[in-house]
């Protein structure tokens, strides 16, 4: 019926106003050092780039690479689905004390650097780890029973403990606004269960199940430091052999080739991902999430969400929590010392976090440090918010079926939405040096700059609020759009009054990714940040790289303190209400 | 209208934050007011404040540091950066990578007169475009407590590590991803020679040495020294981490837990050098600050920053420094440019010996 209604056309120049700074703030700031680094990297090949290409496409070992990056990539990214839809059912069908503080625990994993997820992981499972410390003494055995470091078990389990809350919040949040009553009439009708969710919900679900799959894909797929910490030297991805050949063979067209090959695999799955989003959307009547989740009633229920939450916390928080204790507990057991050995609480690694005893010109105390993180995030989150916003509603007004006839405004569209999460996909080590051989003339001299920080997160943050907003702008029934249209709206009122309160969830979802990726180390490293304000990452990097029981503890102890800003922080964006569905 | 104007409110934001950033990179140019240096290294510089502030106060300038990622990343910054420099002095290229910087020519020849001080050992450019600054050892280092309660005698060289006594308590860094794993490479070549690494890389595996990426994983997860405390008490670390493991001691501590393996041959001689970097506007000042990295206030200030010796004599070194520090017998050194010409060639025959 929807699609019968003839109304004046949207004019197309302000589709395109609403296009073009995404669309710009990506020629700037990414494909043109890409195309920079690239030139430059080719430039040094002795023998041309058909020899490098020659020599790249003959090697054995970069094809096992290769396949091994795709196979884990694959394997992970199924694997975080198998966990993550039934944590999102729970999130999105049931509610219960606690549900907000678990949510945002979910997404702590996402801020940690991998050297500090390792030591979390190893004070679980590493060979002098809890459980095999445990299970040694349960069953009177010998040596360790669970092998950790440096396994393929190790880098799937590291990825889903990563990505799990991708899952989550795309799928979880979409899910908890879809109509109960469909699943209630189906089952009315005599489906089952399972027949309800595979006719009913899985074909509603599929937009954010999409999205969410093809985002933890294409990060499993560019995995770097999970593979080289946690997956040791007998595993290589196509990231870690970018990164091997620019920084310790300085083999830089070789590094090209291979970022290229990567950005196209990525470039090929999100086309393919944007036209298949684009088919299986459909208009919806969402639901507030408060209508649509249950209190816990029957035992049956509770014993399933207690299940549930069981499994995600096991996987989830209990890492954390061996972090967290790790950093107050002195373990010094072994270590030989004269004196009494001293175990047990402490709280010195945090009283030393405060001090500057070598009065190091580096220093910063840990509330600058948090107060840099969370400028950058806030500037992070603003800047995506500024760009992806207006981009995601031109990307779902002409990707979604009420599109008429494909058009030059339809294609860009549509374009932009592919090329959005193209940045997810390329080595950051390239994109780095391209920022230095790229934006190295004034009034673009950036590359010393403390802009670049928010700016390289932005780059990584746009897919993602793109992606979270897309699949609830789209879900959205034309006829709103088009009543309001019909009473006199212009398109700006419509999307103010109609389209921000209908996907107000979406947009915290998208505030929330966008605060957590810059929070977290994306890019820390590849890129010149000024000491005068390091981030959390950083300084945390620069204490775990010295030896000494106190700078391990202060890394612990600093990085205990980043869980507790990243949770508070994803709390305090979620109490925001920009409008909830259910006001109409 | 809210959206877009809220947006245009943004970008204007946005355009004036970046006009901004404009007359700061041109400040070095103009004359009036102190003047800005700039200096490149790698995240593991340190210095004192007072020590940075009287350099700016002798010459009216403001120093600047661009910490510029591990050794190897920010080299290459800088190697990119040619012609555009970011700053005026590069310091932190070492001698495994000496050769790549001198030959992208990122570094302009300085005579200074504080060389006259420095052991020509250290001089590795004849050129001197790349200045020494100060020298540090890699080698094996041992959780001392394994050892005395199971009456073993600790390892005193590379040879003992194939011994079956030392069966299964070596961890060791991935030489392709980690510069102390390199560098314990380059130890053994330069100890067994071209032509014997291999074969003991080939005993090391049969006794059971675990190989990891980076030296956080072998020194916090698989050393049983550290506070990581894990299962091996044999590690590739430096001749410093002993010392650090007094001063960083919680509680504190009057021995060190751990202590390393000083036998001839069994380290690796790591020398950093500082350069002034080619095109720079400042080469006076870049002149001033090179000469000051080597001037004994700076190379006394180093080794309790950063655990290095100085490589100038006249430097006054702290008591607590040298207490713990293990000095090697015979370091073992290679010729750089044969490490840049065979650093891919040895890491590759290295990785079919001891990984496949």
């Amino acid at each position: 019926m929807d699609r019968r209604v003839k109304l004046p056309r949207r004019p197309a120049l302000g589709l395109w106003l609403f296009l073009l700074p995404a669309a710009g703030f990506l020629a700037l700031f990414y494909f043109f050092p890409l195309a920079t680094i690239a030139q430059v990297s080719f430039a040094r090949a002795a023998g041309g780039l058909a020899a490098v290409l020659a020599e790249v496409a003959g090697s054995a070992v970069v094809r096992g690479i290769f396949a091994f990056t795709v196979w884990q990539a694959a394997l992970s990214t199924l694997l975080t689905l198998a966990v993550g839809l039934p944590g999102a059912y729970l999130l999105a069908r049931y509610r219960f004390r606690g549900q907000g503080l678990l949510r945002a625990l979910t997404a702590v994993p996402f801020v940690l650097p991998t050297l500090v997820v390792a030591a979390a992981f190893n004070a679980l499972l590493g060979p002098r780890g809890w459980v095999n410390v445990g299970l040694m003494a349960a069953f009177d055995l010998s040596a360790p029973p669970v092998t950790f470091v440096n396994t393929f078990g190790a880098i799937l389990l590291a990825h889903v403990f990563y990505n799990t809350t991708i899952v989550l919040r795309l799928v979880g949040d979409f899910w908890s606004r879809l109509d109960p009553r469909l699943v209630a009439a189906a089952r009315a009708l005599g489906a089952s269960p399972a027949r309800a969710f595979r006719e009913v919900t899985l074909p509603l679900l599929a937009p954010a199940l999409g999205a969410a799959a093809l985002l933890v894909f294409i990060f499993d797929f560019t995995s770097f430091g999970v593979i080289l910490v946690l997956g040791g030297p007998r595993f290589a991805t196509l990231e870690t052999e970018i990164y091997r050949q620019t920084v310790y063979l300085f083999n830089l067209p070789v590094a090209a080739v291979l970022a290229l090959i990567q950005l196209l695999c990525t470039l090929g799955l999100s086309v393919a991902y944007t036209r298949l989003s684009a088919r299986v959307a459909a208009p919806l009547n969402l639901r507030a999430a408060r209508d649509t989740r249950q209190p816990l009633r029957t035992p049956r229920a509770r014993l399933t969400a207690g299940l549930l939450v069981g499994g995600l916390v096991a996987l989830l928080v209990l890492p954390l929590a061996a972090l967290a204790l790790r950093s107050v507990v002195r373990l010094d057991a072994e270590r030989g010392q004269s004196g009494p050995v001293q175990t047990g609480f402490t709280l010195a690694f945090y009283q030393e976090l405060g001090q500057n005893r070598r009065n190091n010109l580096f220093y910063v105390p840990p509330t600058a440090a948090i107060g840099n993180s969370l400028a950058a995030a806030s500037a992070t989150v603003a800047l995506a918010l500024a760009l992806g916003l207006p981009a995601a509603w031109a990307v779902a007004a002409q990707g979604s079926r009420e599109a008429k006839r494909p058009d030059a405004t339809s294609a860009a569209a549509l374009a932009l939405d592919a090329l959005l999460l193209l940045p997810l996909g390329t080595s950051a080590v390239t994109l780095g040096l391209g920022f230095i051989v790229a934006l190295d003339t004034p009034p673009l001299d950036l590359r010393a700059s403390p802009l670049l920080l928010p700016l390289a997160h932005t780059l990584v943050a746009l897919p993602f609020v793109v992606r979270s907003l897309v699949p609830a702008l789209r879900s959205i029934r034309p006829r709103l759009r088009q009543a309001a249209a019909m009473l006199g709206a212009g398109p700006a009122r419509v999307w103010r009054e109609i389209d921000l309160p209908l996907v107000g969830r979406a947009v915290i979802v998208a505030a929330t990714f966008a605060f957590t990726l810059s929070l977290g180390e994306f890019g820390a490293t590849a890129i010149i940040a000024r000491p005068e304000h390091p981030t959390v990452p950083v300084v945390i990097y620069r204490l775990i790289g010295l030896p000494g029981a106190l700078n391990y503890g202060q890394a612990l102890a600093l990085s205990t303190i980043l869980m507790v800003v990243c949770t508070v922080g994803i709390l305090a964006i979620e109490r925001l209400r920009v409008g909830e569905v259910g006001e109409f | 209208m809210k959206a877009i104007s809220k947006y245009g409110l943004f970008m204007a934001a946005l355009a004036v934050a970046l006009a901004g950033c404009a007359p700061a990179a041109t400040a070095r140019a103009t004359p009036s007011g102190p003047r800005t240096l700039t200096v490149m290294t790698h995240d593991s510089f340190a210095l004192s404040a007072d020590v940075k502030a009287e350099f700016e106060a002798a010459h009216n300038v403001t120093v600047q540091f661009l910490l510029s990622g591990d050794s190897g990343e920010a080299l290459g910054k800088a190697i990119l950066a040619y012609g555009q420099p970011l700053a005026d002095v590069f310091y932190g290229v070492d001698n495994t990578f000496l050769s790549r910087a001198l030959d992208e020519n990122i570094f302009e020849a300085y005579n200074s007169p504080l060389l006259a001080d420095i052991p020509d050992v250290f001089e590795l450019d004849p050129q001197r475009r790349a200045l020494p600054v100060n020298y540090g050892d890699v080698c094996l280092n041992y959780d001392k407590a394994y050892f005395a309660e199971r009456g073993l005698r600790p390892p005193a060289n590379l040879e003992d590590l194939v011994l079956p006594a030392y069966r299964d308590l070596t961890v060791v860094e991935n030489p392709a991803t980690s510069s102390p794993g390199m560098a314990f490479l380059l130890a053994t070549i330069g100890h067994f020679g071209e032509d014997g690494y291999l074969n003991y890389w080939a005993a090391l595996r049969a006794n059971g040495v675990v190989v990891v990426n980076d030296w956080e994983t072998a020194y916090y997860t698989e050393f049983s020294g550290s506070s990581g405390a894990g299962p091996r008490p044999i590690v590739v670390s430096y001749g410093s981490s002993p010392p650090f493991e007094v001063i960083y001691a919680d509680p504190p501590i009057t021995d060190a837990p751990t202590a390393a393996v000083t036998g001839a041959g069994s380290c690796f001689r790591q020398i950093e050098f500082v350069g002034i970097l080619t095109g720079t506007p400042n080469r006076d000042l870049a002149e001033a600050w090179v000469d000051f990295m080597l001037s004994p206030r700076f190379q006394a200030d180093m080794p309790l920053q950063m655990f290095v010796f100085p490589v100038n004599p006249n430097a006054a070194l702290d008591p607590t420094f040298v207490k713990y520090l293990a000095v090697p017998d015979a370091p073992v050194s290679v010729d750089p440019k044969a490490i840049a010409a065979n650093r891919e060639a040895w890491i590759e025959a290295w990785t079919a010996a001891v990984l496949r």
